[in-house]
């Protein structure tokens, strides 16, 4: 929906259009762009394809695409509902735009509904409607890394679509989540090692070799206790959905990688 | 270019942008923060972002349109009261189009007529390009108000935040479209217009006749309103070119929010913003590093050496762990710290590219170490702001 690059670097394929492609067997990737979506929802239902190409009236859709407030919304997610309704795909995933405004677009059709009382799109909303609030069709993931900003913000965006919306929560994934540094019983004689380099209980040699690799790692343990207490948080709100969780990939990996080995990952998840 | 501390010492606005989950929320905060601790100055952190991020991220229940003091002693450290003073702000989307439709509108009849229409209750209340336009709005009026001294904003996430800074734009050209003199035009002329008849049948079709009657309606009432809209938009991005005014692009190191970051910085180029900082965010202290890498080789030869075992576990003996379990724990340090410095140094050479992509666009890169505690207090806000240094 909001294209920077980022999901065709992922799917290894070069800029992705509104036309969609196939990146692999089976696999079909496109980017949202309202003005296209404007066009191709007037070739559809006005079936004149000549009025989205028509000198001034084209300039006019553009604008009206672009910077009347809510048609962009409900070009977005009409263009969605469209692309299940007909059954082009089995499955359309959508990567979503930000946060703050997740809420408007997908709720873009109740909006309208109210305000048009006929006409094409109040029937068309209703559709969209049906598609968006079928929890068996349609469903939220919402992703985020384990830290306090980003998990609080789940919480209350789960807060609002359930409160605001009919649309259901169909996941809740933590991605990006360190692993410990060490584990069960050894943590303990981590700790130990530790107060014996910072005393001073050892040589010289040995606390040394011991002091600066430590000292890294307990940056990361740190972290990693931090997220525990932001994850369990977020399993406490989350309990009905379970939450899911994404290792965090090297920084040297490539997208294509990182995508191939979550997919591992997602798959015993989902398991 | 100017420093960041003296941006933050005599600069006027500051907006802050980024791509999403970079930490770009403390970060304003934590700027704010620093800003008010240090100098003699009032300093404003509002957010234009619709999540409520810098509510969290100071540790306020909620605030809305009114403007909330920091209290003084939860800023002070060692003792020391803060030279300055902090507030912060978020955007009632809502109550923020009411106050400038009452301030725009030629009349009373007008302005009432636009407050109780149900096409500006749903448009103001839940769309996103009205909070882009407003969030302007709001920045304006802080940068303006005698109340503040530094007015630091908080964007949403990259591509939303440029369209919070092109909303002017998009406002004086939604005036000058075609499309509103339209809408506006009189119906009798309208059914004669050429131009209009084609939309209008398109428009009828789909939208049906009394919505396009609410529309059209609505817009007639909106465009009593230009002059003084119009003059507002050009006011904002007249600020945001101002001397005084700078743009802050924060980063991690990561691939996806490097490439936002570079985008960014090519978007503000184009658009004639000063762009004075880039801040490399929850980077690995690369001192830290660089002593681990040199002790890790001496850790590596060391684990095969029994008598390096024994002197650990003579040093611990008190707890009794077995040799076996330090023989095994010492291992994961060596291998967890050799991954940990794989990836600082790999860390290290983004930063050199980083540096010179923000030297290019005569920018200063900062760094901001990673943390390993979570923020909970104002004062680990100020701290925060304070561990902020050029590259």
């Amino acid at each position: 929906m909001d294209d920077k690059g980022a999901l065709a670097r992922s799917l290894n394929t070069s800029e992705l259009q509104f036309v969609a492609k196939e990146v692999s067997p089976n696999l079909f990737a496109m980017s949202m762009n309202t003005e296209d979506s404007l066009r191709e929802y007037i070739r559809l239902f006005v079936k004149n394809p000549l009025v989205s190409t028509f000198g001034p009236l084209a300039k006019i859709l553009d604008f009206v695409a672009n910077a009347a407030p809510g048609v962009k919304e409900i070009l977005a997610v009409g263009k969605l509902c469209w692309e299940v309704r007909e059954r082009n795909y089995d499955i359309v995933i959508v990567d979503a735009e930000a946060t703050g405004h997740i809420v408007a677009q997908v709720d873009a059709p109740s909006i309208l509904s109210n305000l048009v009382q006929v006409g094409v799109i109040r029937e068309q909303t209703k559709w969209m409607q049906e598609i968006l609030h079928d929890h068996a069709t349609t469903g939220v993931v919402i992703v985020a890394t384990p830290e306090e900003m980003p998990v609080l913000e789940t919480m209350q965006l789960l807060d609002t679509l359930q409160n605001t919306t009919k649309v259901g929560v169909s996941a809740v994934v933590a991605n990006r989540v360190h692993d410990d540094v060490v584990q069960g019983g050894d943590v303990a004689v981590f700790d130990l090692l530790w107060q014996a380099v910072q005393l001073n209980n050892m040589t010289k040699d040995v606390s040394e070799a011991l002091r600066a690799p430590m000292q890294l790692l307990n940056v990361a343990t740190q972290r990693r206790q931090n997220e525990v207490g932001n994850l369990e948080q977020l399993v406490a709100r989350s309990r009905q959905g379970g939450v899911m969780f994404m290792s965090v990939m090297d920084i040297e990996t490539r997208d294509a990688e990182v995508v191939t080995a979550m997919t591992h990952v997602l798959k015993d998840e989902l398991q | 270019m100017s420093s960041l501390r003296t941006v933050l010492e005599s600069g006027r606005l500051v907006v802050v942008t980024g791509s999403g989950g970079v930490g770009k929320t403390t970060m304003s905060a934590a700027l704010g923060a620093f800003a008010a601790s240090q100098y003699n100055r009032r300093v404003l952190v509002l957010t234009v972002d619709p999540a409520r991020r810098l509510a969290d991220a100071l540790g306020l229940e909620s605030f809305g349109n009114a403007v909330v003091e920091i209290e003084p002693s939860a800023l002070a450290r060692d003792g020391m009261s803060p030279a300055g003073r902090m507030f912060a702000a978020m955007i009632d989307t809502k109550a923020s189009w009411d106050e400038l439709i009452e301030r725009c509108a030629p009349n009373a009849d007008v302005r009432d007529k636009v407050l109780s229409n149900k096409l500006y209750r749903n448009l103001t209340e839940r769309f996103v390009h009205s909070h882009d336009y407003i969030a302007m709005e709001r920045l304006f009026e802080a940068q303006q108000s005698p109340d503040f001294d530094l007015v630091i904003v908080d964007t949403p996430p990259s591509r939303n935040a440029l369209d919070v800074l092109d909303a002017p734009r998009r406002m004086k050209e939604f005036f000058a479209s075609r499309l509103l003199k339209l809408l506006t035009t009189q119906a009798q002329s309208r059914l004669f217009s050429l131009a209009a008849k084609p939309f209008f049948l398109v428009a009828d079709r789909i939208l049906g006749a009394r919505f396009l009657t609410d529309i059209t309606e609505f817009f007639t009432l909106f465009r009593t309103m230009e002059d003084g809209f119009v003059k507002r938009a050009n006011q904002v991005e007249a600020v945001l070119k101002q001397h005084d005014t700078s743009f802050v692009v924060v980063t991690t190191l990561e691939s996806a929010p490097l490439h936002e970051a570079e985008f960014l910085i090519d978007a503000l180029r184009v658009r004639g913003y000063s762009l004075n900082t880039v801040i490399a965010n929850r980077v690995t202290p690369q001192a830290l590093v660089a002593e681990a890498e040199a002790a890790l080789s001496r850790l590596e030869m060391s684990i095969q050496d029994p008598s390096f075992v024994q002197e650990v576990v003579k040093a611990t003996e008190d707890a009794e762990p077995s040799a076996e379990q330090i023989s095994r724990v010492v291992s994961t340090i060596s291998r967890r710290s050799a991954e940990a410095v794989r990836k600082g140094l790999a860390e290290q050479a983004t930063l050199d590219v980083l540096c010179n992509r923000s030297a290019e666009s005569q920018a200063e890169l900062c760094i901001c170490a990673i943390r390993s505690a979570e923020i909970t207090r104002a004062t680990a806000l100020v701290a925060l702001g304070e561990s902020i240094h050029p590259a």
